[in-house]
């Protein structure tokens, strides 16, 4: 994380001073999108560079739903469950994307190119139902969609 | 017919939510305004007046709640505006994340001036990536043209903005888990006493407003407070945005005045339930206010007065509507699956109650019900009510209780039969 510490300073600069604790998920996400995962090392460094403690690095990292210790696959695909997309199809869409992708939800392919999941709400229910695809939320999703979608993906 | 529009007043085109174009449309004139011609408790005055209730779910006067805070006691304060928008069905403030974010910049500059805030933050939760890139570009756009930073304008106000993303969790929506969250911490309720008014972020006074809200507060300067207290129901004034989605032919997002009838809104606004299908219930104001079936909703208005009487309320305004045949069991599974996903841990009755529901709910559903797991439900969310730090446990067990007082029919017919008395499905289908 070492070589993003320049990032953080400027971060750093738009807060209130003494507000190094604040820091800490932000940092997390940078680090995140840098790496894909949080390793050990990262959770060392920041604890170093804001002047907090571990333990308050790993309690967040076990809170937040974003944020994850392990890497995914190079695609994550994350339906919604909730009920505006339950409404609207999402749980023949997630049936249709386990046996698509050959895996259960929470797992990743064995040639480590996507990993399924699914996610609550997006605050995205006007265009039910919607799949997450690495950070982009894709809308008024339909098997053949989602199909014509994944063969775009690397 | 009432439809005075406060928020949705121009087309969305490609580049409407620039600064150009929203100076082109008058934009910053309020907060010019409030900066050369006002004093700070002069703004707070103008909220107070227009009666302008919180849009977030608890509906608490937003004049109310600033009042708390002394602008002048010589220690720091801090504004918070509430982005964290996951209220399951809501999806208004998105609206104006994407479309109008120097609109939300605008008014939080003129509430930190009333208050007398140094530094304001968003908090936006993780999963909102365009309305973050929007929001971030706002907020640099505002510091580059004067508007926020360092002497203001040239006046003697600075205030800096600042763009917080959260990392994925639904508690930190709940005030102060936001600034537990903020402060780099889990996102734990706190209990109050202490108000965040009094002792917030770092324990310093602090305000959290929701985003709709607060986008309220340029027009309220612009046009006073009495003009907006004309507008809407009198003791709920203004106009709400509405987010439906679910069954409807036309979801999305809607500005209407509040007291606007609901029939109308349904069925001619939103082009009705798909399939010509009757409409079994519209859970009013995200998916922990209670369901209220299409018979009841009928000769309601859109504010929370009318909703209150009904036993509901408008909540945080983000509206599911439910055709006829959807199998009630099955929907409530997804709820309280949610909850159980959500709760943060903290206090027993929600941490191991949401538990208890949801695997009494999959029992049933798998048909392996018992006679008294109906009653059971009502305990478990009883036990929840008024016994957790925050607010979350009760509306779980307000959801559940409120499936269950309605369709209640459905639960025993599952549990004796061991199948859903209609398809089981969720699914219904637009048209188009």
């Amino acid at each position: 994380m070492k070589h993003l510490i320049p990032e953080f300073e400027k971060v750093k600069a738009r807060y209130p001073a003494g507000f190094e604790s604040s820091l800490v998920l932000p940092c997390l996400r940078r680090i995140q999108e840098d790496r894909g995962f949080v390793a050990d090392d990262d959770i060392d460094g920041l604890a170093r560079y804001l002047g907090v403690p571990r333990i308050q690095i790993e309690e967040v990292l076990s809170f937040y739903e974003q944020l994850r210790r392990k890497p995914l696959g190079r695609c994550h695909i994350a339906p919604c469950r909730n009920l505006s997309c339950s409404l609207l199809g999402a749980e023949r869409l997630i049936d249709h994307l386990s046996r698509r992708l050959g895996i259960e939800t929470g797992a990743t392919s064995s040639d480590g190119r996507f990993t399924l999941s699914t996610v609550e709400c997006q605050g995205a229910c006007g265009s039910a139902p919607v799949v997450v695809v690495g950070e982009t939320c894709h809308g008024d999703m339909t098997p053949e969609k989602i199909d014509a979608l994944l063969e775009r993906l690397p | 017919m009432p439809n005075a529009k406060i928020l949705m007043t121009f087309p969305v085109t490609a580049t409407s939510h620039t600064l150009a174009d929203y100076r082109a449309r008058g934009g910053y004139a309020a907060l010019d305004k409030a900066l050369r011609t006002m004093k700070p408790e002069d703004v707070t005055r103008e909220v107070t007046t227009s009666g302008i209730q919180g849009r977030g779910g608890a509906a608490f006067p937003m004049g109310r709640k600033w009042a708390v805070v002394h602008p002048n006691d010589g220690q720091p304060h801090y504004l918070c505006a509430n982005a964290d928008e996951g209220e399951p069905g809501t999806f208004k403030d998105r609206w104006i994340l994407e479309n109008v974010p120097h609109l939300l910049v605008e008014s939080m500059l003129i509430a930190a001036y009333a208050l007398q805030v140094r530094h304001a933050f968003v908090y936006i939760r993780g999963e909102f990536d365009q309305p973050y890139r929007r929001l971030a570009a706002a907020v640099e756009e505002a510091y580059a043209a004067g508007y926020s930073g360092e002497r203001i304008l040239g006046t003697d106000f600075s205030c800096d903005v600042v763009v917080h993303r959260g990392a994925g969790s639904y508690v930190c929506g709940e005030a102060s888990a936001l600034l537990s969250s903020l402060e780099g911490k889990r996102g734990y309720p706190r209990n109050r006493p202490p108000r965040l008014t009094v002792r917030g972020l770092y324990q310093r006074p602090t305000v959290v407003n929701n985003i709709e809200t607060l986008s309220n507060i340029a027009w309220i300067i612009s046009n006073g407070g009495e003009a907006f207290k004309k507008i809407g129901h009198e003791k709920d004034p203004g106009t709400r945005l509405i987010s439906i989605s679910g069954h409807i032919e036309r979801p999305g997002v809607y500005e209407i005045e509040v007291g606007y009838p609901w029939r109308k809104f349904i069925y001619e606004d939103c082009g009705g339930i798909p399939g010509g299908r009757a409409l079994k219930g519209i859970i009013p104001g995200g998916i922990s206010t209670k369901i209220l079936t299409g018979k009841e909703i009928e000769p309601l208005t859109l504010d929370n007065p009318s909703l209150q009487a009904a036993g509901s309320s408008m909540g945080s305004g983000g509206m599911v509507a439910i055709a006829d045949g959807t199998c009630m069991v099955r929907l409530l599974q997804v709820l309280v699956r949610f909850y159980h996903h959500e709760s943060c841990g903290q206090c027993t009755p929600c941490r191991e109650g949401m538990g208890w529901l949801h695997r009494i709910i999959d029992r049933i559903v798998a048909g392996e019900g018992r006679p008294e797991d109906i009653e059971r439900l009502y305990q478990i969310s009883a036990w929840n009510d008024g016994t957790t730090i925050c607010g979350m446990g009760d509306a779980a067990g307000y959801a559940t209780s409120g499936i269950l007082n309605k369709f209640r029919d459905e639960f025993e017919y599952f549990i004796e039969h061991k199948r859903s008395r209609f398809n089981g499905t969720l699914e219904c289908l637009r048209s188009s």
